[in-house]
């Protein structure tokens, strides 16, 4: 297939450095303020040690690329609330000219899912994200296996800062404003770390799964939120010695309504869901598979480029 | 009258009392004024409850009526009934508040709950001394079998009320 990467941050250009072992070629690339466009298939390393030198891709505009020729738009630019511009824009455009969409980018499938699957209705293209919630493990493919009827509630750990943050806290008994300096020196969390620490992120991801395991009318402003910023570790003292311990959940229930909250819970310190550092865990309810628990990376540009790779394999 | 009602049952009450002479022979003059058997009586030297009380604790045995009146009984001679024949309580959980419990008003917070028809089976409180750090505590809750959320959504109002940060245990109980 041939891709057009939008987006050349750090999901962005681990597509197109893995691209070519899928056997797949990219055609074009876009950052915020360039694009490189090659019909042919562009030579990636040359285009992303330009990128890493002089901070653009090529000397084209962004409407090169997405006028360029491709199969596949991989969409990787950054995940903005409300109207989740630009990448519902990115995504509407691909799918006008009949190809198909790769999230990476939340945005548009949190806040505009209605709005995409009737882009898509109108398109011969396919719209997936799998890397929209959970990076590299795969719940939207395993929803979409056991069918989204089937699977009755969904609950994880869905932000790697926000956990590594609550597990450190509550192994070395520090104060969350340390903890989160040390993980902003780790690179774990991001200089402003608001949309992980304040549960922002875990929510998109589980109202990404309400849309898909529902009517799909669900945006943030449906789920209830509260981050983890009040904790204190005498408040996880408290919780580890009844053998528990504080992790940030996302719950999504079933039913015609599907309920979103996200918030610091309880959870069995000894438990499933109690993974530790940057790891994320999801776990399904199904009405005939029991419960089912998968967990890995979260997130990384590898890691969530492997899931975009996945999806651009599984479209028709 | 049938058989089974007039059975006698072991039941534990959880009593607070306050730090006075003679208050704990008070306190159990209504289980025996009211036919009730003390089995036996629980008093941890030292220890108090967040309120500053001795908490007791009573095991006796009862007819239910009977159990019924020594509760009722208690409760109108002022003495602070905790929770009363663990039976009653199918269902039990645990949430963790941080912020300025004393501030808001501890004692507060746990009657309300408890007039939510939840019992406190336990209170844990923490307040780290010389920093700024906020306390926190860690309340069990036990209720009857199908009202937990509604137990939950009282803690949920209270704390939205006081501003005080609730982790609450997952939905459905621990996974
Ligand atoms: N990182 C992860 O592990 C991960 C995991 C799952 C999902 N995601 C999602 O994947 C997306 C990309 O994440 P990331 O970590 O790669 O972000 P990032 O490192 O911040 O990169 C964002 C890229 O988008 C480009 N961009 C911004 N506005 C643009 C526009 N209008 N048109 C074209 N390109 C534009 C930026 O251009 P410049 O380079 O010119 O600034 C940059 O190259 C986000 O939506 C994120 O939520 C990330």
């Amino acid at each position: 297939m041939k891709l057009a990467v939008v987006g050349c941050g750090a999901v962005g250009r681990a597509v197109c450095e893995l691209a070519g072992s899928y056997g797949h070629r990219v055609t074009a690339i876009a950052d915020s303020t360039s694009a490189a466009v090659d019909e042919g298939g562009l030579d990636v390393e040359t285009v992303l040690d330009r990128k890493a030198e002089r901070g653009t891709v090529g000397s084209g505009d962004r409407e090169h690329a997405l006028a360029g020729e491709y199969d596949v738009l991989v969409e990787a630019t950054p995940t903005t609330l409300g109207d989740a511009e630009p990448g519902f824009f990115h995504a509407e455009r691909a799918l006008a000219r009949d190809a198909h969409v790769v999230l990476a980018n939340k945005g548009p499938v949190a806040e505009r899912y209605g709005d995409l699957r009737a882009a898509e209705r109108d398109s011969a293209g396919t719209v997936l994200f799998e890397a929209t919630v959970g990076g590299a493990i795969p719940i939207l493919s395993t929803i979409a296996d056991l069918g989204p009827e089937d699977v009755t509630a969904v609950r994880g750990i869905l932000n790697g800062t926000a956990n590594f943050v609550l597990s450190r806290m509550s192994a070395e008994g520090l104060d969350y404003e340390h903890v989160l300096a040390e993980a902003q020196d780790l690179g774990v969390a991001e200089t402003d770390p608001t949309f992980d620490v304040e549960g922002t992120d875990a929510a998109l991801k589980c109202v990404i799964l309400a849309n898909v395991l529902g009517d799909g009318d669900v945006t943030l402003d449906d789920a209830q939120v509260e981050g983890i910023t009040r904790l204190t570790p005498s408040a996880l003292d408290l919780a580890s010695e009844d053998g528990r311990t504080v992790r940030l959940v996302g719950e999504v229930t079933d039913g015609e309504d599907p309920t979103v909250r996200v918030g610091p819970r309880l959870v069995p310190e000894h438990g499933t869901l109690a993974v530790t550092g940057t790891q994320n865990i999801v776990q399904l309810e199904t009405r005939h598979a029991g419960q089912l628990n998968l967990s890995g990376r979260g997130a990384g540009g590898r890691a969530t480029a492997s899931a975009v790779l996945a999806d651009v394999g599984r479209l028709p | 009258m049938s058989d089974a009602s007039e059975s006698r049952s072991a039941y534990t009450v959880r009593l607070e009392l306050v730090d006075e002479p003679g208050e704990l022979l008070r306190a159990l003059a209504p289980i025996a004024d009211n036919g009730g058997n003390l089995l036996s009586i629980f008093h941890e030297r030292g220890s108090l409850t967040p309120r500053g009380h001795i908490p007791v604790e009573v095991d006796l045995e009862a007819t239910p009526e009977r159990f019924e009146t020594i509760v009722s009984a208690l409760r109108e001679a002022g003495v602070n009934v905790i929770r009363a024949g663990a039976e009653r309580y199918g269902e039990e959980l645990s949430v963790v508040l941080v912020g300025d419990l004393v501030e808001t008003d501890l004692s507060d917070t746990l009657s309300r709950v408890e007039q939510a028809n939840a019992a406190v089976a336990d209170v844990a409180l923490s307040a780290p001394a010389g920093t700024d750090e906020p306390s926190s505590a860690r309340l069990r809750l036990a209720t009857e079998t199908g009202q937990r959320e509604r137990a939950l959504d009282t803690v949920r109002e209270l704390a939205d009320e006081k501003d005080l940060h609730l982790v609450e245990p997952l939905a459905g109980g621990d996974r």
